[in-house]
């Protein structure tokens, strides 16, 4: 039995992923910032099995409380062994362009909370010499595009971080995860036009959990992104700069 | 919110429509204009699952199961869990769905909607008989628990309602108990229609799942050969896994002329060849003996852009082949072909439904490549060969019924209105009704 910390429970990968960890009779702490969404996720994870499911509603945009909250769910699971940062939003770009206020909000919510917590857990972890924390970046962080670059440059520096973070706590024994997935369809993506490119979350939550099992250090998921992204973050930037990317 | 063409199984008819991801429960799911309708895996046929103009309600993110009783087998999920995903959860426990249809791309709610069938209808009925209760949500915001006894009258408007009632939150079903995800099949070659008449009066009570594919090509002295499939879940301890994802699919439509009734009957007849012995026996998954072209993801797309028309006709049986003869002397000399011929008797349980399409008899279900009003003017014959005997078609599978056939497959339809929700409609109910269409 493993003990599973997820921040952002009710993300659609996130569920898929806590199911294969509740199939396996995990314990489970979710942490989610709407209540009611939460407790039917809980609830659907102790169908599937899960040992024990606790829940805690937060919104992780309040950095202040994010020590109390490591505090709740080390003592529900009773240690901390596998954490899970699931959490983030997608912004309307053009929105964004026009505000520097909302583009903050964005910066803070997908990546100076995810610091934020990662700040805390990395000397948890460290002090306890064990543990994983896998953290759900995205290939929009490998390149900054026109399209997407607020979201891409939260994601880029979450990337950026957790590498720095893996080599510090190597020594420690603690295992650090940087998870790219593609285009998933999920309520996140309700709005964009699907294609061949989309995965399901079940897919990608496999993919996870295999990740976390086997300690790996950088996942594209699936797979084959590893490979569009070697190509885009090839091309040249003069000719990069003109493509409607 | 998405706008999309029409996708409906059959390709046929085509319709514009807003969609709403409905997924997590007490979203306010029921708000703006316009009239609404529940959409799951849209397998549905032909447009009882389109609301041309209108909202489909894609509950498909709905997949959560609510509780779970492993020594009773009864199950609480949400509406857009699929057979597929429950069978995934319960198979493992030693526990199978009660009605399974011949794929498991169905949601629980589309699942109650269309009051769904299977193999093993002469013994358990039909899919509502297993469900103990759901929650419906009506447009005004009530949310209702109904159960045979608990607002039984929309339970019985529900189960087969097509959708009009209102959503379908969850649904509470008893499984079946197995110690095996294995079945012991068998397969009877059978000659003619009066063979597969007394095959039927004898393996189905030995079989819990039995039906037949028929060669609805061959004529004369053959007309209705066919093969019966039968099985029974293995009995002892076996293997308990569920089966894993498809690995093909259709990747885009067939030209149109891929199916023309030469490859039609080469296919027919080649399958009727395959098995040179009269009887065949076989351990096999589940997902073999219930579920073979899941194994082709998209096999809808061969029959290209034009869609295809499916058909599906229940009529009381009371000894006398003569009809379903007559019916199949027809459809071969029509030369419209159908690719896929599937023959059952009906038991005589109950559907609960007011709208159910399932009645004691015989079931006959066939794809007919849409070749326009040809087919059309076959399948309106056939209605009339249906209206006049006591049968039923299947809206589940149906595009083009006339607004009288409904009337009279389904007398109790008025009965069934006053159920309706006053915000829900579909394609389908605004023309067997016919209701003015673009009622926005």
């Amino acid at each position: 039995m493993k003990r599973v910390l997820i921040i952002g429970a009710t993300s659609a990968i996130a569920r898929a992923a806590a199911r294969i960890f509740a199939g396996r009779g995990d314990r489970l702490f979710l942490v989610a910032r709407d209540a009611a969404k939460l407790q039917v996720t809980a609830q659907d994870l102790r169908v599937h099995g899960a040992e024990r499911v606790d829940v805690t509603v937060a919104d992780l945009d309040d950095f202040a409380r994010h020590e109390a909250l490591l505090d709740e769910a080390e003592g529900a699971l009773g240690g901390l062994e596998v954490v899970l940062i699931a959490y983030g939003t997608l912004p309307d770009q053009k929105l964004l362009e026009g505000s520097f206020e909302e583009t903050e909000k964005e910066l803070r919510t997908n990546f100076l909370s995810v610091v934020s917590l990662l700040t805390a857990l990395a000397n948890r972890l460290e002090a306890q010499k064990q543990g994983t924390i896998a953290v759900i970046s995205s290939v929009a962080g490998d390149r900054g595009r026109k399209s997407n670059y607020v979201y891409g440059t939260a994601k880029g520096a979450v990337s950026l971080f957790l590498q720095g973070l893996r080599g510090r706590l190597h020594p420690s024994g603690v295992r650090v995860i940087t998870i790219k997935p593609g285009f998933v369809d999920t309520p996140m993506t309700a709005e964009i036009k699907k294609n061949a490119l989309f995965a399901s979350p079940e897919a990608v939550a496999k993919g996870i959990v295999s990740a976390i099992d086997r300690g790996r250090d950088v996942v594209y998921l699936p797979p084959f992104w590893r490979g569009v992204m070697l190509i885009v973050r090839a091309v040249p930037e003069p000719l990069f700069k003109r493509l409607n990317l | 919110m998405v706008g999309v063409k029409g996708t409906s199984w059959g390709n046929f008819p085509r319709a514009q429509q807003t969609v709403r991801r409905i997924d997590w429960p007490g979203e306010a799911v029921l708000e703006g204009k316009g009239t609404l309708l529940p959409y799951g895996y849209g397998r549905s046929y032909g447009d009882s699952c389109l609301n041309d103009g209108g909202t489909l309600l894609d509950v498909t993110g709905s997949e959560r199961l609510i509780a779970f009783d492993p020594a009773s087998g009864v199950v609480r999920a949400e509406a857009g869990v699929s057979l597929e995903q429950l069978l995934a959860f319960a198979v493992p426990r030693g526990w199978f769905l009660p009605v399974t249809p011949g794929t498991k791309y169905v949601s629980l709610g589309g699942a109650v909607a269309n009051d769904i069938h299977g193999k093993n209808h002469h013994r358990a009925g039909t899919f509502g008989r297993h469900v103990r209760a759901f929650e419906l949500l009506r447009s005004d915001g009530t949310r209702l628990v109904c159960s045979p006894t608990q607002n039984p009258g929309l339970f019985r408007a529900t189960v087969g309602g097509l959708g009009l009632t209102g959503l379908i939150v969850w649904v509470e079903l008893v499984l079946r108990p197995i110690t095996s995800a294995l079945i012991d099949s068998e397969s009877i070659k059978f000659a003619n229609l009066d063979e597969f008449f007394a095959l039927s009066a004898e393996s189905d009570a030995r079989f819990e799942y039995t039906v037949a594919w028929v060669d609805c090509a061959a004529q004369g002295e053959r007309l209705g050969r066919g093969l019966y499939l039968c099985g029974n879940h293995a009995s002892g301890p076996g293997p308990l896994y569920a089966s894993p994802p498809p690995r093909l699919a259709a990747p885009f439509n067939a030209p149109d002329f891929a199916l023309n009734r030469w490859t039609i009957q080469a296919f027919n007849a080649l399958y009727y060849g395959k098995q040179r012995r009269k009887v065949a026996e076989k351990r096999v998954h589940y997902e073999g003996f219930f579920y073979p072209l899941d194994a082709v993801g998209a096999w809808n797309r061969i029959y290209g852009a034009r869609g295809f028309l499916q058909y599906q006709f229940a009529l009381p049986y009371t000894g006398d082949a003569g009809l379903t003869k007559e019916i199949f002397a027809r459809i071969a000399a029509s030369k419209l072909g159908s690719f896929l011929a599937v023959l059952k008797m009906f038991g005589d349980l109950p559907s609960p439904g007011l709208l159910s399409f399932p009645l004691p008899g015989v079931t006959l279900a066939l794809d007919f490549p849409n070749e326009g009003a040809r087919t059309f003017a076959l399948l309106e014959e056939l209605d009339g060969i249906i209206r006049e005997n006591g049968g039923r078609v299947y809206p589940a599978k149906d595009a083009r019924m006339s607004a009288a056939s409904f009337k009279t497959f389904y007398p109790e339809w008025r009965r069934f209105a006053e159920y309706i929700d006053p915000r829900f409609s579909s394609s389908f109910w605004r023309r067997v009704t016919q209701e003015a269409v673009g009622d926005e």
